[in-house]
């Protein structure tokens, strides 16, 4: 079985160039120790919408990429929100779901994927026609890779154990993560839109 | 259907006024002619929802992305949304401009919807949800205007009723 913190450890560097969104508890917490960044947000709450904050990012920049580091019992709590993904199909977004089988933080409950229910499964019902799910690293790098460069929207279902941090509380300010992610997008649309004034020039 | 065409043409008209670049919707009778001049408008982005409560994603999503929104629904979508207010919009201070639909209230027929009336001012009250009342074409605007800038200055959520003296008009 893969390790959460190992499939971010390998796909860390490729995370530079795009806008992250993660839920709370685990993922936040590990994707911080590998280094924060300014592009990176941590929804620390509201279990179910982070998928939903990386739609409306994808939707308003189309230009960038939008990667999304959900989990099993935040998607349980928006399985709807696959639908929304599939409607609009955003080709610029990357959504990964890091399936533990638990609701890890508040003391590792089963949830309904320990019991057969298959994300995979749900995504590709609602519509999302790129989806797999992966059991090994090798897969994992592979999959993200080719959700990056392919110009459509991916969700991954990445099996991983049920381990985590001792803690989830960073030393990050929730606010000062929204502000300089804000202010980063600020200066990313910026450039972008002095780019495309040269061009035209 | 006796949902004002003209009305919903003012609300429109207003959200645009207001820099408005998506709007989430999920479908009711009041707002049916909103999401259509939603669909029909090219400059904006429409997200049809499954829940309204995702629509607080979708415009946190849109506010950091520099582009200014609005969530359209029911006072029952409301309800269904108060987690992602609370544990998003309130916690992260996004500026939400909420526009709902006051079912339930006075003059309503439909039985299902009047437990619902009955608790959405007491419940924006609670959350500490300032609103005001969309229930007069000419001050439409203003009010709108008036609760995005506010929405803006505090980075925190805002509400206005859309009211059945707006919204509905009832057969001769």
């Amino acid at each position: 079985m893969m390790q959460r913190l190992e499939c971010l450890g390998a796909i860390y560097n490729r995370l530079e160039d795009c806008l992250v969104v993660t839920i709370m508890g685990a993922v936040a917490c590990e994707l911080q120790s590998l280094g924060h960044k300014p592009n990176f947000f941590y929804l620390q709450h509201a279990m179910g919408l982070g998928s939903s904050t990386g739609l409306g990012l994808a939707l308003c920049l189309p230009e960038q990429k939008v990667v999304v580091f959900d989990g099993d019992g935040s998607i349980l709590m928006n399985l709807g929100g696959y639908t929304t993904l599939a409607r609009y199909r955003p080709k610029n977004l990357v959504h990964i779901v890091f399936d533990n089988e638990s609701l890890l933080s508040v003391g590792g409950f089963p949830t309904a994927t320990s019991t057969g229910s298959d994300l995979e499964g749900v995504a590709r019902a609602s519509g999302i026609a790129r989806t797999k799910t992966v059991h090994s690293m090798e897969e994992f790098k592979r999959v993200f890779d080719d959700a990056l460069k392919t110009n459509d929207l991916t969700s991954i279902v990445a099996k991983v154990d049920a381990v985590g941090p001792k803690g989830y509380v960073t030393e990050l300010a929730l606010l000062e993560n929204r502000f300089q992610f804000k202010r980063h997008i600020e200066r990313l649309t910026a450039e972008t839109r002095r780019q495309g004034e040269s061009k035209l020039s | 259907m006796p949902v004002s065409l003209a009305n919903s043409g003012v609300v429109y008209g207003a959200l645009k006024k207001c820099g408005i670049g998506l709007v989430s919707a999920l479908p009711e009778t009041w707002l049916v002619h909103l999401i259509r001049m939603a669909e029909d408008d090219p400059k904006m982005i429409l997200v049809r929802l499954a829940k309204e409560e995702e629509g607080v994603g979708i415009s946190a999503g849109a506010h950091f992305a520099g582009v200014k929104s609005a969530m359209l629904m029911q006072n029952h979508g409301f309800l269904a949304s108060v987690n992602g207010i609370v544990s998003l919009a309130q916690l992260y201070r996004i500026p939400l401009l909420m526009l709902i639909s006051y079912r339930g209230h006075f003059g309503e027929r439909d039985p299902w919807q009047t437990q619902g009336g009955g608790v959405t001012e007491p419940l924006l009250r609670a959350l500490g949800i300032p609103y005001s009342f969309l229930d007069d074409p000419a001050k439409v605007e203003k009010r709108i205007a008036e609760a995005q800038t506010w929405a803006y200055a505090s980075l925190h959520p805002a509400a206005l009723l859309l009211t059945r003296e707006l919204m509905w008009e009832e057969p001769a």
